[in-house]
């Protein structure tokens, strides 16, 4: 088994698998049960500063996507901060990390854009023998239209601001917590690490209406016939998220900033691919409350073996694929493919014909007997075939040997990479000789 | 002149060793990864999970189908293996639709279980090609268990009592271990030797000295091995069967189903098995089955399964009868065995029909011969050679707890030991939670 205890900003945990602040760590029993099945840490649900409760609605909370068998493929939430007094969370929150010292306790906070209103939070906080805290400059519904969460998100200038108060007035670990609903995630983390953040953690839920009902019209979930936008989370959003955290991982500006991974971890493999990008830790919500608390067993078998299976430690995974992050112009215009379809594994559907044939290059041949088969010399390599075959693995795509003719171009195969920047197309190539 | 399905009398060889093989392939074969892909992904993860309560050894089913369906299938094998270390053959042989997968939501729902038997089986199958052996031995403790029997039972406690540290000396009075995942069970759900080859995964835990061709109460003794050794199991099955109370004094052409079933899978391309034109199989269980299948298999013309109750009471599964059904056997029920008839070799059996009235059973005093030229009895068997002192109940070992009988320092599990259905599962069950008793008792 190979060890995956985690050291992020000095925070140590038996794993890197920490529960997002979300519904699931709002208390805790919640947070007890999750602990007792594995976690290795839990970012506690934004606390708010101190006064009258947060009123949720009474309606639905969440919307939801699904696949045809049912199985939840995004989640949408109108949820706010938590709506408990202050005073209890700060109590449980250092019960919890009193009786369990070995796992990572983030305190998850969202005030208004106020010096006096961190000040005051602050030292209660860090009173409870916490870890560190997350800034949530994140959430895009509810609190946002109050000034907070991304309303602060979206403008560099605050995060940079409010993180440098953190820093001034706490010891604790300060990790800003992004918002997705931007343009250039890149302007926020530069903002939060020249406040002096120790770290960042994206994605934050996307702004997001599930559906629309075609009977009553209102968008889903309705509150008495109205919907408004929620925050969207879950295996969708895993891509962009994704992005996102390579994005920051590869800016020079930002290279190196911790980052802790979010968006659609279902599977020990998603959370591996977050590491490969960059991230320390990796925070979960939409699959514990799909699944049960119980997925972590899964997530740390799997990722155990896998690095055994690698021979890697769980520090030489984090970042190993952002050297492979690169720009398009970077990308090697010698490496030529084209696709192959293992006539075995056919089954014959026809919809690599018909994507080809309607939307792409006309490479594909169907020939008598439901026969289909590559035209070399119109195939550019596109893999949209390979993305619409129902059989894993029928189609795949194959380099030509440098040297061989590409019959699409009548070009020799060049074996020396070459890309965008010294090509004879490109107006603003330097001279390659 | 070659025998054929019409050649009279008992006789090896009706079919070519082509159509044999054939009709004894493997009854699942194995998923691909894609199959099992998308078998796994029909898994709810339900919560406090009822297929787990319905395994007799308490597998984690939902956690070892997501580790499939998360691309770890080795992974998911530890799962299962930690709770059953016979999961491989269990994968194969476990009445599931009586067990896990009739306790699936999905088999409430549709009709249609997540196909928990072929997921486990694709999970132990992939690492045991893998040649892994998942477990570790714990520091020697310096004891020395027996362990009598080398099947299902006393695999799993020798196997679980090796990994806590003790060395375990394992006897079995056949030539080779594996018990009844050796000699009694059809050969077409266990093929490819896997009985032999999961029996030798098994020892690589080590410490296991393994003594074949030692019989309780011939080459070994209780008394002796309770003085040679810190506990013992006894694991010893059941070597009896139950005899059949007819008339007539025939006795060519009869024999016991497990004798058959046994010669079966020792045998190699099975043209050598002798069998039948016209067969009845006297039983309704499981042994029952395996037989008359196997019959059908082999080329018998005519197979009959004959049961003196009535279907639902007939203890295989109903997936398990239309197996048979599908293999063209006969499936006669409510015929109660009178008398054999013939002269010398058997000719036929008579039955008198019954009628299940308010759960008793009643002739109706109308009787059925059925021309048989082979008959299989498979209506149960019993303990047999138990060793003295030891206390029984219904015809068992009695134990108390985790298969502590009334001899201190014996333990027993299995289809010996009372209590409990005598499946493989429930053997695997018993033999672990003896062995961790025993593992306690020792050094508590």
């Amino acid at each position: 088994m190979a060890d995956l205890t985690t050291d992020f900003l000095g925070i140590k945990s038996p794993n890197p698998f920490w529960l997002a602040s979300a519904p699931p760590t709002d208390k805790a029993y919640n947070v007890e049960r999750a602990f007792k099945a594995g976690w290795g840490g839990v970012v506690w649900k934004t606390l708010g500063e101190a006064g009258p409760p947060i009123v949720n609605v009474n309606g639905p909370r969440y919307g939801a996507i699904w696949g045809a068998d049912r199985r939840l493929l995004g989640l949408n939430n109108i949820e706010l901060i938590t709506d408990r007094p202050l005073e209890v969370n700060l109590r449980e929150i250092k019960q919890v990390k009193r009786d369990w010292p070995d796992r990572a306790m983030i305190v998850s906070i969202m005030v208004p854009c106020e010096e006096q209103a961190w000040k005051a939070i602050l030292p209660l906080v860090e009173e409870t023998g916490a870890d560190g805290i997350e800034l949530n400059f994140g959430c895009p519904h509810g609190m946002s239209e109050r000034g907070m969460g991304s309303a602060v998100g979206q403008v560099p200038e605050y995060i940079e601001m409010v993180a440098r108060w953190c820093k001034q007035n706490t010891r604790m670990p300060v990790i800003v917590k992004l918002t997705p609903n931007i343009t250039d995630i890149r302007y926020p983390a530069r903002a939060a690490m020249k406040g002096g953040a120790d770290a960042v953690s994206l994605i934050n839920t996307i702004s997001s209406i599930t559906s629309v009902n075609l009977d009553s019209f209102s968008p889903e979930p309705s509150i008495d016939g109205k919907g408004s936008h929620g925050g969207y989370c879950g295996p969708a959003v895993k891509p962009i998220a994704l992005n996102m955290v390579a994005e920051i991982a590869r800016d020079p500006e930002t290279r190196g900033l911790p980052i802790s991974g979010i968006g659609g971890v279902t599977t020990w493999r998603d959370a591996a691919e977050f590491l490969a990008l960059g991230a320390g830790t990796v925070q979960v919500c939409t699959a514990a409350m799909t699944y049960g608390f119980k997925i972590v067993q899964e997530m740390i078998s799997g990722l155990s073996q896998y690095l055994d299976e690698k021979e890697m430690t769980l520090a030489e995974l984090t970042g190993r694929a952002v050297p492979n992050v690169t720009d398009w112009q970077y990308l090697n215009l010698n490496y030529v493919t084209k696709a192959r379809i293992d006539q075995d594994a056919c089954i014959k559907c026809g919809r690599c014909y018909a994507a080809c044939e309607d939307t792409s290059h006309q490479a594909i041949w169907m020939k008598p007997g439901r026969v289909f088969e590559v035209n070399d010399a119109e195939c550019v390599a596109c893999n949209l075939c390979v993305d619409v075959c129902p059989v894993e693995d029928c189609i795949t795509m194959e380099r030509l040997a440098p040297g061989s003719v590409d019959p699409r171009t009548g070009r020799v195969v060049e074996a020396e990479y070459g890309n965008w920047t010294t090509h004879p197309n490109n107006p603003a190539a330097k001279a390659a000789e | 002149m070659a025998a054929d399905i019409y050649s009279p009398g008992v006789v090896a060889g009706r079919l070519d060793a082509e159509t044999i093989a054939a009709n004894f392939a493997d009854l699942h074969p194995p998923y691909d990864g894609h199959e099992a892909a998308v078998a796994a992904d029909r898994c709810y993860f339900c919560h406090d999970a009822p297929c787990i309560t319905a395994c007799p050894t308490g597998i984690d089913i939902p956690l070892f189908i997501r580790q499939i369906a998360t691309g770890a299938p080795e992974a998911a094998a530890k799962t299962i293996l930690s709770s059953n270390i016979l999961g491989g053959m269990c994968a194969r042989v476990c009445p599931t639709e009586t067990l896990c997968e009739e306790a699936c939501v999905r088999e409430a729902a549709e009709g249609k279980p997540v196909e928990i038997g072929r997921l486990q089986r694709h999970a132990t199958d992939t690492l045991m090609a893998a040649g892994i052996h998942p477990f570790e031995r714990a520091a020697s403790t310096g004891k020395r268990i027996a362990v009598v029997g080398a099947g299902p039972a006393g695999l799993a406690c020798a196997h679980r009592l090796a990994m806590k540290g003790h060395d375990v000396d394992l006897y079995d009075a056949r030539p080779k271990g594996g018990g009844l995942n050796e000699y009694g069970i059809a050969a077409y759900k266990t093929v490819g030797g896997f009985a032999q080859a999961e029996l030798d995964w098994l020892l690589k835990i080590g410490g296991i000295s393994v003594h074949y061709g030692a019989a309780l109460g011939r080459d070994i003794s209780l008394d002796a091995l309770r003085d040679s050794h810190d506990a013992v199991f006894l694991g010893i099955g059941l070597g009896g069967v139950n005899a059949l109370r007819v008339e007539g004094a025939v006795t060519e052409g009869v024999m016991d189903a497990v004798d058959f079933i046994a010669a079966l899978r020792q045998s190699g391309d099975k043209t050598d098995i002798p069998v039948g034109r016209q067969v009845v199989v006297i039983g309704g269980g499981m042994t029952a089955v395996d037989a008359a299948v196997q019959a059908k298999l082999l080329g018998a013309e005519q197979v009959t399964i004959a049961y003196r109750r009535d279907r639902a009471a007939m203890s295989a599964s109903r997936y398990e009868q239309d197996l048979a059904a599908s293999k063209g056997v006969r499936l006669m029920f409510n015929a109660q065995p009178e008398a054999l008839h013939g002269n010398g070799a058997v000719e036929g059996v008579e039955f008198a029909l019954t009628q299940s009235v308010d759960g008793q059973l009643r002739l109706t005093g109308e009787t059925r011969v059925v021309p048989a030229d082979m008959v299989l009895r498979a209506i149960g068997q019993s303990l047999d050679g138990t060793p003295e002192g030891i206390a029984l109940a219904g015809g068992k070992i009695a134990v108390t707890g985790a298969g502590r009988t009334s001899v201190a320092g014996v333990w027993a599990g299995g289809d010996c030991a009372a209590g409990g259905d005598d499946l493989t599962v429930t053997a695997v069950a018993e033999g672990r939670d003896a062995a961790e008793d025993i593992h306690a008792s020792l050094l508590g």
